[in-house]
């Protein structure tokens, strides 16, 4: 690496760690997650036993493929709200499908893919045409998906659940693949955690090694500059928005699939969650910057620090008091980061 | 006042061309009447005040708004540009003040982007991000530009150092033509100073540049040719030969009415 030509030993320096940490925006939600980590395997016998581990991985699992999908969206300058209702929406489309008009649980399945892309297609199609806040936009598709959650369910069933997935045709073949369990030394993990760990290689590799990737960091970071050298800006965010929406529909599968009933209004107040394990993982809310690995530690610290309370035995209130003292830490510090990045030296 | 038309025993370098080009908004003639060329190796000038008509015929020049009169040729073929892409596959590139570089992305994936390297096949295709972080180090160095990182995020890099790299990614993308607008208006002295040598270096380059600025000091040294704009209107297109740096300061200055004005100000003065 050549060495500076302008300045002095001491302005070298001080960029070279700042390349350093700039270039590592999960190096923050890896640290918390150590000391997480540390805190509760001291505190609780629980945390590092089998059973506990399997419990905290779980609970993070689902959290985290959602963190990375909202992540990569984030990166790409767009919040989605609808994200939480969604991962209800599609595990209900499936629920309906298969118990009431008993279709086929794979063909079920597929529909509800079909209809979570539409809907992820049609809140990037509105941001991109109405050029309003995706906060908004988001909201009330959020809203408007809430009303058919629990209309549609009502109309339906009478009732604001759906249950009865077992006796689904192709509920063997399709639980196999989003709902059983792996066993390891006596204690089952479900294959969620498998999932998760995929989205989060799948998503980081999309994000860091392709051009697409490319793309969702330069219209997240500057969309007219973006624009300028002919990025593709419009299909990008709608295509981020999809992906959101496919990780929902995968999240609202392994849900009805494991617990063969859905209620109507689940998943209300998660949209916050993925974004919070998004900015624990190094997300800049202004977008143009973020980290996808980052986003699935994020899911982690939420995770084990959720099974860590209740390991201790301690007031599941102290839980929401942890988390915003994190998120306020990882705004403070990913803000940081962003100024020396943007900081103009002239 | 001695406006030189261009010189015709010079035209085999001539890569665009204006002729008596105007542009008007609804009842707002913003350009009128304007001629100049721009030449392989050469640097024009557009000089003018806020409201003078040069981002008018910057934009007519980069295909983001056509001509309403006149001629624009390109290589002596008449042309209306449809849009920036269009002026882009010419061979035509701009570099926007502003829009110039993504500040949080590194500056290989600046350098770039909207074309990067792939290696693979189909969607699983990826990122040569080896050959482009080194391709971009190359091709900074070659400009001129000692980077210390191409990973550090542009927003590090003084503004003008990213007028820099936007620089030579135009230049390494194969632009016959640099339009560069007000690259030294934020500027401080020093590096205004590093900007006009990039010009200078993408000029001896074989490359037509046209400079767009308010500030003869900046356009003297490096100008072949300096057009000047006063509302819409062309005060003339003089080869360097035929104007001094003092006449061009004071003809941008509004010649007669800094006169007048320092005769004021100097009486208040007393």
């Amino acid at each position: 690496m050549a060495l500076a030509v302008q300045g002095d030993d001491e302005r070298v320096a001080r960029v070279g760690l700042a390349d350093r940490l700039v270039s590592r925006p999960e190096l923050g939600s890896v640290l918390g997650a150590l000391a997480v980590f540390v805190f509760f395997s001291v505190l609780t016998d629980q945390f590092l036993s089998p059973m506990g581990v399997a419990n905290w991985l779980d609970d993070s699992s689902t959290l985290g493929i959602m963190a990375v999908a909202v992540a990569l969206l984030m990166i790409g300058g767009e919040f989605d709200l609808s994200a939480g209702v969604m991962t209800a929406s599609t595990a209900l489309v499936t629920a309906i499908l298969a118990t009431q008009l008993g279709w086929n649980t794979w063909l079920a399945l597929l529909v509800s893919l079909v209809f979570a892309l539409g809907v992820g297609a049609l809140n990037g199609w509105l941001v991109m045409r109405t050029g309003l806040p995706s906060f908004i936009v988001t909201l009330g598709t959020f809203l408007a998906l809430q009303g058919l959650n629990l209309g549609i369910t009502r109309l339906v069933t009478g009732s604001v659940q759906v249950s009865g997935m077992r006796e689904a045709e192709g509920y063997e073949s399709a639980g196999y693949l989003f709902a059983s369990t792996v066993d390891v030394g006596g204690t089952s993990f479900p294959i969620s955690i498998v999932w998760w760990v995929l989205a989060a290689a799948v998503g980081s590799w999309v994000l860091m090694r392709t051009r697409f990737g490319n793309w969702i960091f330069a219209v997240g970071g500057a969309a007219p500059s973006a624009r300028a050298v002919g990025v593709p800006v419009v299909r990008t965010k709608i295509l981020l928005f999809m992906t959101t929406a496919f990780a929902a529909w995968l999240v609202g599968s392994i849900n009805i699939l494991r617990f063969t009933t859905v209620q109507a209004n689940q998943g209300i107040g998660l949209e916050f969650q993925f974004i919070i394990a998004a900015v624990i993982g190094g997300c800049l809310l202004t977008g143009g910057f973020g980290s996808a690995i980052g986003a699935a530690i994020g899911a982690l610290i939420f995770g084990m620090a959720r099974q860590g309370i209740v390991f201790a035995q301690w007031d599941s209130d102290w839980f929401q008091l942890f988390l915003g003292i994190m998120l306020l830490a990882a705004v403070l510090v990913n803000n940081a980061f962003r100024r020396r990045a943007e900081r103009a030296k002239r | 006042m001695t406006a030189s038309m261009p010189d015709p025993a010079s035209r085999s370098g001539v890569l665009l061309e204006t002729r008596e080009v105007g542009k008007s908004f609804g009842s707002v003639i913003a350009l009128n009447g304007v001629s100049t060329v721009v030449n392989a190796g050469e640097v024009t000038c557009v000089l003018g005040d806020n409201g003078a008509g040069k981002s008018t015929l910057i934009k007519i020049l980069a295909g983001a708004h056509q001509h309403d009169t006149g001629e624009f040729l390109i290589e002596g073929e008449p042309v209306r540009l449809s849009s920036p892409r269009e002026a882009l596959d010419r061979g035509i590139a701009t570099v926007f003040q502003d829009l110039a570089v993504v500040p949080l992305m590194s500056v290989w994936r600046n350098f770039f982007l909207g074309s990067e390297p792939r290696k693979g096949w189909g969607p699983f295709s990826w990122l040569d991000s080896a050959k482009a972080r080194a391709t971009t180090k190359k091709a900074l160095s070659e400009m001129g530009i000692d980077l210390r990182n191409v990973e550090q995020p542009v927003g590090t890099l003084s503004g003008g150092e990213r007028q820099c790299v936007a620089i030579a990614r135009a230049v390494h993308f194969g632009a016959k033509v640099l339009i560069l607008d007000e690259p030294t208006a934020a500027l401080g002295v020093k590096q205004a100073g590093v900007v006009l040598r990039y010009v200078a270096q993408a000029r001896d380059r074989g490359l037509g540049v046209v400079l767009i600025t308010h500030n003869p000091h900046h356009a003297y040294p490096v100008g072949d040719r300096f057009l000047l704009l006063k509302r819409g209107r062309s005060l003339g297109c003089f080869d360097k030969a035929d104007i001094s740096l003092e006449e061009l300061t004071r003809q941008m200055a509004g010649g007669a009415e800094l006169e007048a004005l320092e005769h004021e100000l100097r009486g208040m003065g007393s």
